[in-house]
């Protein structure tokens, strides 16, 4: 079940990419924290992942956190194990969180179903908006910029106008 | 002309790219009949050799050749463009050769 607006953020400890575990409390002075689903492998979070390092970079000196999750089965989807998304981030410069989930708790805490899929969170660590990052894989399509609205509004101490939108990407990839 | 469309329900992009399929064969004005048929399992995406959704494949050759060879999988297919960006669907440019 997916968490639904307003609800607080399940705690999670989970490593991370810089070899250091993150948990929830580990954000308690964060004012805006976004929990993005997210994955190597899939094309939609390929496709998005410059602007997930843009929202980092731009809000970051104002306190916004971005934790990236990889919750897939990485043995099936060996392209998401723990040493690939080093190399990944690596590659790619993420200037965000990348923490692996490998028994898949978070994911079923939070109920993400696609990657990417966005969590976003109060100073309250209240859910206050859900779903996609903007409304189009292409940049160069983009009109509405729901993460980047809804982080604003939380650092400044307002609701989100849009509170949720679907999530579109690849599906997580649970274990059999 | 042999026409295959292979695709997996759990990535959203086979509608945009049975689409754009479309659009390039009407375009071109071919008359072809494109076979659709869904992956359902890691066994037949096996059996099939579908390297993730979608895949066409323009009487036996993929169009996108290099991509063609990665492991079969029920995962969503990575293209790319010219740009080096990567994209859920194959581009026109693509798809236009293939059927040229």
């Amino acid at each position: 079940m997916t968490l639904t607006l307003a609800t607080e953020a399940p705690p999670f400890d989970l490593p991370g990419i810089d070899g250091r575990n993150h948990s929830l409390d580990d954000y308690a002075d964060v004012p805006a924290l976004a929990v993005v689903w997210s994955c190597n492998h899939c094309p939609y979070v390929q496709a998005w992942e410059g602007r997930m390092r843009e929202l980092q970079r731009k809000f970051g000196d104002r306190g916004f956190r971005l934790a990236a999750v990889n919750s897939n089965d990485a043995e099936n989807y060996p392209e998401d194990s723990f040493d690939a998304m080093r190399e990944r981030a690596e590659q790619q410069g993420f200037n965000f969180d990348y923490l692996y989930d490998e028994d898949q708790s978070a994911l079923r805490a939070y109920g993400a179903e696609r990657t990417p899929e966005v969590f976003l969170f109060d100073p309250d660590r209240k859910l206050v908006y859900h779903g996609a990052i903007d409304d189009s894989r292409e940049e160069e399509g983009v009109t509405q910029e729901y993460l980047r609205d809804a982080i604003e509004a939380v650092l400044a101490g307002e609701e989100p106008a849009v509170r949720e939108t679907p999530a579109v990407g690849c599906s997580v990839k649970w274990k059999a | 002309m042999d026409i295959e469309f292979l695709y997996w329900e759990g990535c959203p992009s086979h509608p945009e790219a049975r689409q754009l399929l479309g659009d390039v064969l009407a375009e071109r004005e071919i008359d072809a009949k494109v076979n659709v048929r869904e992956v359902r399992s890691q066994a037949e995406a096996e059996k099939l050799r579908f390297p993730g959704s979608p895949t066409i494949r323009v009487d036996g050759r993929d169009v996108d050749p290099e991509g063609a060879s990665a492991r079969p999988s029920l995962v969503c297919r990575i293209y790319h463009k010219p740009d080096g960006r990567v994209s859920p669907v194959p581009t026109r440019e693509q798809l236009e050769a293939a059927l040229s």
